[in-house]
């Protein structure tokens, strides 16, 4: 325990104002993409009372669409594109793709099971999670898919502006901004939708009462797909950015990187919007500054014992209302 | 892709109705009653065993399994005997948590690698602790179901789903903790705690593969009885009755939670024996043993066998078993495994019925392929399809497309092996979503399809396709036959 507390100390001493900016700046664009990964999981959640394990894979598959949409287009000696329409092009097919992918999903993992109990749209998912990842596993040999040799990288990385702390010069990268935009573009387009639309209106009364919406001419089945096509297609969007971010896939990553995703759904109050945007962003930032004070090997356990935390004192999560429990 | 003339392409759509069977919303009685009186060879089948008394079933099968040594070699006997016994004995663990109580924990494999850990702690020169097992199996199924009891008390207050991320995020924190964390290089990291003692009761040591065969046999064989009886005592009542509907049970004066921790726990505690004997056997505790393919392999031997059925577990564990050692890349049966695959998809074909469709789909596939040989060599060339199987057997490449690997570079032709698989599982969602006679013509171009996959990739990457299938098995089994091969289906009243 001293040891711990000793290292904790250290770090921060080693780390200063100027190590703090860094972590506060990654944990913002790593909380940006948990957010989006969070909404498919609360969106599902709210409409069907379903955790849809399935999601994180369908954001690593959106990564390797990306990816793959780049190694056609973008090579580094095939370059088709240049860089702003190369990236627009990948967002779109992946979002196209992974959205098709959530309703392949709906259609034939969760449909059936409608009226089943519980637990078995629950493994159900839990198959369609090994179904993505070994194929994903079969078709890129169980390779990393590096975006280092690509130009769109070389673009990416450079910084948009400078920010002085404390006598450092730090800079923000094109990514970052690229990142928390579309991040924000998609969350303001999202609750747009849900808020103001007839679908959005019609989402809503499925998540409230599907019986009594199905009853009001709703037809919930469609509503219960176009929310599935939404959660993916943002997770898809969400993959292409973590792709550049990180500038590597491989096809393990969906499934530590949607447990913490889940867990800023759970953080901001699972079923809440809002919520999720929250609770993505905090996740972000505990497990980018646990990883720089107390060392990288403490981010996923840092993230495992928030959710722990929040399970026992607030399990509604932060902006979530108590759900009462209808007979 | 070109259609072969005995594809009945121009035939419209049959009116014969898809087989009824019984679903949800169906009273209980009539299906009982309709289960009853069916008279397909798989309902009787099923009718002889529910009558055998389950005393009978278990000698019986503990007598079968201990004549196994006598006629096996000490390599097929551990792939085969022992493996499968150690995975039927964690089914029986699962089967409580998932079977009985209903509650999806996806930590089970970390509960084990809990006791695999405490075992390697007390047992090594770690410590220099060579403490007995009589003494480290207890104080590991201890150590398991302590943590089985905080994770279901962490999230006892939506005990449903949150269950099962919890232990799912619980199982991610121990595989990282033990692999990268490792504090003062307590868990040994990557390369785990090597030298473990083998299994020791009271100064007797079991060492050959017989004596741990024995062992497991007899382990198991308790286990099941224990549970035979925990599931007809009164804890047993409670679990399945808060599984159908926890409010009536808490009505009924159930302590829902109470009774769902306690299942937890005593999974927790049976996969932390598990672990502490798998360990012991194979004389290492390493984490990434205890990670997410092997958390499937025991969920398919569950689901598969059947929810809350113990015979069941013993089943699905020699089925998903003998898949995977079929499959595995050491094995040196090549020619058995093509059987097997052939086998398995003329079996599937044969199971659709009325009878004509199978002969239809047989020969029209035969015919397809022909086909589909005869314009890809025409059209691209000789090198498209004079490759040879991975498993030998240069006839079947006379049939099925199978592009001749680079001379130079050793690799296949391009993205050939991608594209039949992606192709493959399109077609797969196409058939599945078309009926009547539309469904049989398009299951001629899948069932081509997935003969190119596995003579093209599937074959050689068998553990990866292990995986695969087991992850397919589980989506299907949910949406088609939820109770698996012996569980009592469960009729949801509404």
């Amino acid at each position: 325990m001293h040891l711990l507390l000793f290292t904790i100390y250290n770090s921060i001493k080693a780390l200063g104002w100027h190590g703090a900016f860094e972590l506060l700046r990654d944990g913002i664009v790593l909380g940006a993409l948990y957010s989006l990964v969070a909404l498919g999981y609360t969106l599902v959640y709210g409409i069907l009372k379903l955790l849809n394990f399935a999601h994180g894979d369908v954001f690593m598959v959106g990564a390797f669409i990306g990816f793959g949409v780049l190694s056609v287009l973008g090579g580094p000696l095939n370059a088709v594109l240049s860089t702003v329409p190369l990236i627009i092009v990948m967002f779109a097919v992946s979002m196209l793709g992974s959205g098709a992918l959530g309703l392949v999903i709906e259609r034939f993992a969760y449909r059936p099971l409608r009226n089943a109990p519980r637990i078995a749209p629950l493994i159900s998912a839990l198959g369609v999670v090994f179904f993505l990842e070994s194929s994903v596993q079969l078709l890129t040999n169980s390779t990393h898919s590096e975006y280092l040799n690509y130009p769109v990288y070389f673009a990416l990385i450079k910084p948009a502006f400078t920010v002085n702390i404390a006598g450092t010069v730090e800079p923000i990268n094109v990514i970052a901004i690229l990142v928390v935009g579309t991040a924000i573009g998609l969350m303001l387009a999202l609750m747009y939708l849900v808020n103001r639309t007839r679908l959005g209106k019609a989402m809503r009364a499925t998540a409230f009462d599907r019986e009594a919406a199905s009853m009001m001419g709703i037809d919930t089945d469609r509503v219960i797909a176009a929310t599935f096509f939404i959660g993916s297609a943002l997770a898809g969007a969400a993959g292409v950015m973590y792709g550049l971010f990180n500038s590597d896939t491989y096809y393990l990553v969906g499934f530590a990187f949607g447990l913490k995703a889940f867990t800023a759904a759970v953080v901001g109050g699972i079923g809440s919007i809002e919520g999720a945007m929250l609770g993505g962003v905090l996740v972000g930032l505990v497990e980018n500054f646990a990883g720089g004070y107390a060392g990288g090997q403490w981010k996923d356990i840092a993230v495992f014992g928030m959710l722990v935390v929040f399970l026992l004192v607030r399990p509604t999560g932060l902006l979530g209302s108590h759900a009462i429990q209808k007979v | 892709m070109s259609e072969t003339p005995e594809t009945p392409k121009k035939t419209p759509p049959a009116e014969t109705p898809e087989p009824q069977t019984s679903r949800i919303g169906v009273d209980s009685w009539v299906a009982e009653s309709e289960a009853r009186r069916s008279r397909t060879p798989a309902a009787v089948l099923g009718r002889g065993l529910e009558r055998t008394p389950d005393a009978v079933k278990l000698l019986a099968f503990v007598g079968l399994a201990s004549s196994v040594p006598f006629w096996t070699n000490e390599g097929d006997l551990y792939i085969f005997g022992t493996l499968t016994l150690l995975y039927a004995t964690l089914g029986l663990g699962l089967n409580v948590v998932v079977g009985l109580a209903g509650l999806l924990d996806l930590g089970y494999i970390a509960s084990a690698g809990m006791g695999a850990y405490t075992y390697a702690e007390l047992s090594s020169p770690r410590f220099g602790l060579h403490w007995p097992a009589e003494a480290t199996i207890p104080i590991a199924m201890a150590v398991a179901a302590l943590v089985g009891a905080f994770l279901g008390f962490a999230s006892r207050r939506l005990l449903g789903d949150y269950y099962a991320i919890v232990t799912l995020f619980f199982a991610q924190a121990f595989l990282f903790f033990t692999n990268t964390t490792n504090p003062g290089n307590f868990t040994g990291g990557p390369n785990g705690l090597p030298q473990l003692d083998p299994i020791t009761f009271f100064g007797y040591k079991l060492t050959s593969t017989k004596q741990i065969y024995y062992f497991l046999l007899i382990v198991m064989a308790l286990l099941a009885v224990a549970l035979y009886f925990a599931n007809k005592s009164r804890t047993g009542r409670a679990w399945r009755a808060q599984r159908e509907d926890p409010l009536a049970a808490e009505v009924m004066s159930i302590p829902v939670n109470r009774v769902k921790i306690l299942a937890a726990v005593f999974g927790a505690a049976i996969a932390g024996l598990c672990g502490a004997i798998l360990a012991a056997i194979e004389g290492a505790a390493v984490s990434s043993d205890y990670g997410v393919p092997f958390l499937i392999i025991i969920y398919a031997i569950v689901i598969l066998g059947g929810f809350g059925s113990i015979a069941g577990v013993f089943v699905g564990a020699t089925i998903i078993n003998f898949t995977l050692q079929f499959l595995a890349p050491q094995n040196d049966h090549p020619e058995v495994k093509r059987w097997l695959f052939y086998g398995t998809i003329v079996l599937f074909v044969m199971a659709i019925k009325p009878v004509i469709r199978p002969a239809v789909v047989l020969a029209a596939t035969v015919g397809f392929g022909f086909a589909v040989h005869a314009i890809v060599a025409a059209t691209w060339g000789h090198a498209w399809t004079s490759g040879v199987p991975d498993s030998g057997g240069a006839w079947i490449a006379r049939w099925a497309v199978i592009p001749r690997l680079d001379p130079v570079t050793g690799l296949g032709h391009g993205n050939f092996n991608n594209c039949v698989y992606i192709g493959l599982v399109v077609a797969i969602v196409a058939t599945a979503s078309l009926k009547g006679w539309w469904r049989v013509a398009a299951l001629v171009p899948t069932l081509y399809l997935t003969v190119l996959a596995w003579e093209n990739m599937l074959a050689q990457n068998g553990g990866i396709t292990a995986y695969l299938l087991f992850g397919a098995m589980l989506i299907g089994l949910m949406a088609w036959r939820p109770q698996g091969l012996l569980g009592s289906a469960r009729v949801e009243i509404v």
